[in-house]
């Protein structure tokens, strides 16, 4: 499903760079539930927002589900990211003027679908995350981990080959990560294809694949037996 | 472009901060509204004196005689001398390109003593012996029988035309005017029409108050010969009258042995020069007009454009999850865009409508308090109306270009990090 291969990063500051990425090469097939693992400043993130299409690498191949992404322009990414890509953010980034539905929705106007298609789909998710009932509220109106369940629904919506999530526990309480722990495993189970970055152990050890960064190269790729979020719930 | 969505949005987001969107807007109606005002009341002003020149022929210029002031080959100075009706044919084969000439005469005024009666009615009245083509010259409108025609001039035929002013005086509300006989200085004549002249000015109660009769027969009747009081000489379209005027003084100045460089001996007023000086006054009027107008509406574009790049700064991080989540840099481009023309053409329009409720106030007034001098029926054109609107909808395209065009330099993962 997804493909990278030989994968360099730098970022420019001044007349000094930092080479983040130094060659980094996997793969992952349809339905695999990948952490990527690594100290703060490994270069987790860098590596997910390549695979996000919302930042370019300096070199290396990076296939997606068969197609080779390379010469994007921000017209092609963002076409890319609507049809391919599901994003589940640390600080949620939900919209804040529109409530559950509309910001489950969105990614399905950009897609140009009926308004009443999109929204019968959007609360199709927000009832697979269980916020059927919290469809009109704002925002403002819900939890962290309610929020993030939203933002859980947004990048399931449009149905994508792969969800990218960068520390999505990361501003949750233990409890209320292993919820949305739960989630994601449950999602998994149906064959979506999800990578999560994290640093913490116990999040990576619910995925069945830890992918370790470490000085800007993968230092170990190994498969581990799945924790249960259920378990902890 | 136009669904349910995006102007849902645009909604949400002007009124997110509603002093904001009033205050923004406010430059924009202030702006529209100065441009409508501004170019009304230059409208007022410009109807008011072109309403002056009536429905003259503007192509037109009035010439008479008037005493010498040099003496020359033998004449003495102060001579005073006529224009004859041969001048006519005169000026007429020297002279290309003029479309009438109209040697006229004129008997009692308004202030004269009265000269028409009817029997036991009497009146004074201006009395002109005229050419039938000076119904071109100095339109009316015929509201019963005919004008003065050709025919009337050779047989020198006894007959006038009056205006509606002088039927009210002379005669009974439904009695016959056509074939009734008035009595012009002892002469009768038979009315053979009743004109009705179109002019809004102060002197229109006079307008409705003339005779007219054949020129020959004004001749024969009062003993004025050939002579001939002024004439009434248009320029054929396409040439004016202030250039060809020259040559017409010239060759009546000869013809009348007057001295070349005598500028008194023949007296003229050119309504081409004079109009055309009122026409360009109005021109460079409503070149202020604009000028002002839309300096005063540039700084509520600037405004716009300001607080545009404000919201698009304050929603950086938005902007930066719809992107993310796949939304196109040019449907981003187009939101902004819509908000800024959006909030213009209200706020414009606002202006529009205010302007004229404006304008049908002053109307109003006027209307109520009577005809104002040099002022008359201010107002603006649709065609006006609609160039704002358009000027409008271009303004708010630039407002929001700036802005729309910052809103995408932020790259997503760029917007996604402030926090
Ligand atoms: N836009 C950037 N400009 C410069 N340096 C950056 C930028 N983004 C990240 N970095 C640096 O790259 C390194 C890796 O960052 P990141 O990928 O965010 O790490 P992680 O997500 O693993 O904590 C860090 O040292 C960070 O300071
Ligand atoms: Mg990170």
């Amino acid at each position: 499903m997804i493909e990278i291969k030989d994968l360099h990063k730098s970022y420019k500051m001044g007349s000094n760079s930092l080479h983040v990425l130094k060659g980094i090469n996997f793969k992952a097939e349809e339905g695999e539930l990948v952490a990527i693992m690594g100290s703060s400043g490994s270069g987790k993130s860098t590596l997910l927002n390549i695979l996000g299409m919302l930042d370019v690498a300096d070199e290396g191949e990076y296939i997606l589900d068969g197609v080779p992404i390379k010469d994007l322009n921000e017209t092609k990414a963002a076409n890319y990211r609507n049809k391919f890509l599901g994003f589940i953010f640390q600080s949620f980034n939900l919209i804040n003027y529109k409530n559950a539905l509309e910001n489950v929705a969105l990614p399905l106007y950009y897609q140009r679908m009926p308004r009443k298609a999109r929204q019968e789909k959007a609360l199709k998710y927000l009832e697979l995350v269980g916020l059927k009932d919290w469809a009109h509220h704002l925002p403002s109106e819900l939890s962290g981990g309610q929020k993030q369940r939203v933002a859980i629904a947004r990048a399931m919506a449009a149905e994508p080959k792969v969800v990218l999530a960068d520390e999505l526990t990361g501003a949750l309480d233990s409890v209320t990560s292993y919820e949305v722990m739960d989630l994601v495993q449950k999602i998994n189970d149906q064959g979506n294809t999800i990578l999560v970055v994290t640093h913490e152990d116990d999040i990576a050890h619910m995925c069945k694949r830890i992918i370790h960064l470490k000085d800007g190269v993968i230092e170990k790729d190994e498969k581990v037996k799945q924790v249960r979020a259920s378990e902890y719930v | 472009m136009f669904n349910r969505d995006r102007w849902k949005e645009i909604l949400e987001v002007l009124t997110t901060n509603w002093f904001r969107t009033v205050l923004t807007a406010f430059g924009v109606f202030w702006g529209i509204l100065i441009l409508i005002i501004l170019l009304a009341a230059g409208k007022g002003l410009e109807n008011g004196i072109k309403s002056d020149f009536g429905d003259i022929a503007t192509n037109t210029m009035f010439m008479w005689t008037r005493s010498t002031t040099k003496a020359y080959e033998g004449l003495p100075q102060g001579r005073s001398f006529e224009f004859k009706i041969e001048d006519v044919r005169t000026i007429e084969e020297n002279v290309p390109n003029l479309r009438y000439i109209s040697p006229r005469n004129r008997l009692g005024g308004f202030r004269g003593g009265n000269n028409v009666t009817r029997g036991t009615k009497v009146g004074a009245y201006n009395v002109y012996g005229d050419y039938p083509e000076i119904i071109n010259q100095d339109p009316m409108t015929i509201t019963a029988g005919r004008f003065i025609n050709h025919n009337d001039i050779n047989d020198k035929r006894k007959v006038a035309i009056i205006g509606n002013g002088v039927r009210n005086d002379l005669y009974e509300k439904d009695e016959e005017v056509l074939g009734s006989y008035i009595k012009i200085q002892g002469v009768n004549f038979t009315v053979v029409g009743t004109y009705k002249k179109n002019s809004n000015d102060g002197d229109g109660e006079e307008g409705q108050k003339q005779i007219f009769i054949p020129f020959t027969a004004f001749s024969q009747a009062f003993n004025t010969g050939g002579n001939v009081d002024w004439m009434a000489i248009t320029a054929n379209d396409g040439y004016s009258i202030t250039s060809l005027k020259e040559g017409i003084i010239k060759l009546m100045k000869e013809k009348h042995k007057v001295h070349p460089d005598d500028t008194r001996a023949i007296g003229f007023f050119d309504i081409y020069e004079r109009y055309n000086r009122v026409e360009s006054l109005f021109g460079a009027m409503s070149f202020i007009a604009y000028f002002v107008g839309i300096l005063v509406l540039v700084s509520g574009i600037i405004g716009v454009s300001n607080i545009m790049l404000i919201v698009v700064k304050e929603r950086t991080k938005e902007i930066g999850i719809r992107r993310a989540l796949g939304e196109a840099p040019w449907s981003i481009k187009m939101q902004i865009l819509m908000e800024s023309i959006f909030l213009t053409i209200i706020s414009g329009m606002a202006g529009i409508i205010f302007g004229a409720l404006f304008i049908y106030g002053v109307n109003a007034l006027l209307d109520a308090n009577g005809p104002v001098d040099m002022f008359l029926n201010p107002s603006v054109s649709l065609g006006v109306v609609t160039a704002a609107l358009i000027i409008l909808m271009l303004s708010g395209l630039l407002a929001g270009f700036i802005p729309a065009q910052s809103a995408i330099k932020v790259k997503p993962i760029d917007a996604l990090r402030t926090e």
